[in-house]
């Protein structure tokens, strides 16, 4: 098992590489001459060519490359057009944010999805399964950031139970275990959990279903297990699959949380993406996506590594 | 074979026999009888009809503001879905902008399907350190989640449709290729593409002829259910004020800009996205329906 995770581990170091690679090349994929990505438009030229020299804009990109890895395994990131805070105070708190959400959210999606995916597999071919199945359908096409608004006009507008927009009381930004904070989270939380709800569903039924049809299910009710028992040896057999599923839908969720958070103005790193985009704040769009992207890269080694702790059969693969 | 057989009458032949039907045949027949597949196909037949034809028929201009019709609700006259934030006509605009919204979802994943196909066609049938350096270099860009690799690409090279397009077409091109490297291998395995090499045949000949045929099933299929994907992110970019810019209609933008406006006119604000929706659920459900109906299994 250690010699797998260890091989996992070493596995994902050149795609981390390749991450960071992508994420370099942001810089120099935007129009115009470099310093003028990473500096506001009224810079004077001395300041230019400072920058141009700290960043080795006047070297090669591999060397340049170099430079910038090795600033940033440090934590420095750059400055901000916008604030001219370093990137890394403004993207971690936001990071944070859209966990605190993206959290919720996947409690949510988990909750619905297995609990309708696993009736529905159960009642394979039935109604009820078809509904479902209907239902999961639906909650896959819709477009999220319209369903926020949707939420907003039905919940905050119409019915006025639930606040519009904000991550607590007084335009506040931080986060609070209380009633009144949590309030704040129910419609982004809604949002950003039908489409990965809809998803698990639908695996959690395709699993169920495929394995209630293996011979091992009819030999554990041949011996006399009740109907409880039997379940508790489908889940365990659905796990490894549904775990994967998982796995994913957590890493999407702060990827799709862009648009759902620009929505309800929740101080999130997709909310400061989309003010960064409106600003040509590169350096922000570029610390953004390098976090995001490498927590995504770290949970798929998570789930990677739990998935065959739970289905050792993966681990020869 | 006897004389017998050949000198069969012909009213003594067997009545069971039907006249061979082809998978494609059947699969068409499955596809007919699916009521909710027709139901999709007919709802996306009309708005695509609607789309292109309206604006040539009908004389409908989504550009012309007006500052005393602003927000109209639906069914206002001569403005059968109301107006929008500028008093410019709702059903004009919805149709022109369906024409870019629909072009937006379909190119990218058309564009990423050969290139994404091509890529992984080669690398499943050559193997080896080709197959590695291809799929490895696939492995980087699947390690973002799709929409922020569009939002990343096309936020750092600005606003533009073309930006929009690039961005959507190279998220699109690692699953494309994914699923054809992973389909190719398969087929590469089978008997009858080394009986292909031991007649002599070339490898460009062998993929052309045997695999190309054999592989396209499974990549069209998997490229159909991109296309929603597609129209939604496509449509988010241009909600981000990336893509498309005003004031081109585009369902995306106009969900965008009629944001300011859900607490006077709900129903106008949320038309542009129900239109996306109903795109990609019928997209959705079609190609949920063709793929149990290619499934022979079922």
């Amino acid at each position: 098992m250690i010699f797998y995770v260890i091989r996992r581990i070493l596995y994902v170091i050149p795609i981390a590489i390749g991450v960071t690679i992508v994420c370099f090349m942001l810089i120099h994929l935007a129009p115009g001459d470099p310093p003028d990505a990473v500096l506001p438009d009224n810079a004077p030229p001395e300041m230019v060519e400072e920058v141009r020299a700290a960043y080795g804009f006047d070297k090669p990109l591999p060397v340049q490359y170099a430079y910038w890895l090795s600033r940033v395994v440090t934590g420095d990131f750059g400055r901000s057009i916008m604030t001219q805070r370093s990137v890394a105070s403004e993207v971690f708190p936001a990071v944070l944010n859209s966990l605190t959400i993206a959290a919720a959210a996947i409690v949510l999606a988990l909750f619905v999805g297995v609990l309708f995916g696993a009736l529905s597999g159960y009642r394979s071919g039935t109604l009820t399964d078809r509904a479902i199945t209907f239902v999961a359908t639906t909650g896959i096409s819709v477009p999220h950031y319209w369903l926020a608004m949707v939420l907003i006009i039905v919940f905050a507008v119409n019915m006025r139970i639930l606040p519009a927009t904000g991550m607590g009381p007084g335009g506040s930004s931080g986060f609070a275990f209380n009633l009144e904070n949590l309030r704040y989270m129910v419609l982004p939380a809604i949002a950003l959990a039908v489409g990965p709800a809809a998803i698990i569903a639908r695996s959690v039924r395709g699993t169920v279903s495929e394995i209630r049809k293996q011979d091992f299910i009819q030999t554990l009710y041949a011996k006399g297990l009740g109907p409880t028992r039997v379940f508790l040896h489908v889940a365990k057999n659905a796990a490894p699959t549904l775990l994967a599923i998982i796995g994913l839908q957590t890493a999407h969720l702060l990827g799709g949380s862009i648009l759902v958070e620009t929505v309800f103005s929740w101080p999130g790193a997709g909310f400061l993406l989309h003010s960064a985009i409106f600003s040509r704040d590169l350096p922000i769009l570029q610390g953004a996506v390098l976090v995001l992207a490498m927590f995504f890269v770290a949970t798929n080694l998570v789930v990677d590594v739990l998935q065959t702790f739970f289905d050792p059969r993966l681990r020869r693969g | 074979m006897t004389d017998q057989t050949l000198s069969l009458p012909l009213t003594e032949r067997p009545a069971a026999i039907r006249p061979s039907t082809s998978y494609w045949s059947g699969v068409r027949r499955r596809l007919a009888r699916d009521p909710v597949t027709m139901i999709c196909a007919a709802i996306l037949l009309v708005i695509l009809a609607a789309v292109i034809f309206a604006p040539l028929l009908f004389p409908l201009d989504p550009y012309k503001t007006s500052m005393i019709r602003r927000l109209k609700p639906p069914g206002t006259p001569g403005f059968l879905l109301g107006t929008d934030e500028l008093g410019r006509d709702m059903l004009a605009r919805l149709i022109h902008g369906g024409r870019l919204s629909l072009f937006m979802g379909f190119a990218p994943v058309l564009v990423a399907t050969c290139i994404g196909a091509t890529l992984g066609i080669i690398a499943g049938y050559a193997g080896g350190a080709v197959n590695m350096g291809i799929m490895r270099i696939m492995d980087v860009f699947y390690a973002f989640p799709s929409v922020l690799l569009a939002v990343a690409i096309s936020g750092a090279l600005g606003p533009g449709i073309i930006n929009g397009l690039f961005a959507l077409t190279l998220v699109f091109i690692p699953p494309i290729t994914r699923v054809a490297e992973s389909v190719t291998t398969q087929i590469r395995a089978q008997d009858f593409v080394d009986a292909a090499r031991a007649t002599g045949a070339s490898a460009t000949r062998i993929v052309t002829g045997h695999v190309l045929s054999n592989v396209a099933g499974p990549i069209l299929v998997y490229a159909a259910g991109l296309i929603s994907v597609s129209i939604i992110i496509a449509s988010g970019l241009s909600f981000l004020g990336l893509g498309v810019s005003p004031p081109t209609p585009e369902w995306g933008l106009m969900l965008s800009a009629m944001r300011q406006a859900i607490y006077v006119a709900p129903v106008n604000a949320v038309l542009p996205g129900a239109m996306i929706f109903i795109v990609s659920i019928c997209f959705n459900m079609m190609s949920d329906g063709v793929r149990s109906a290619m499934d022979v299994r079922a």
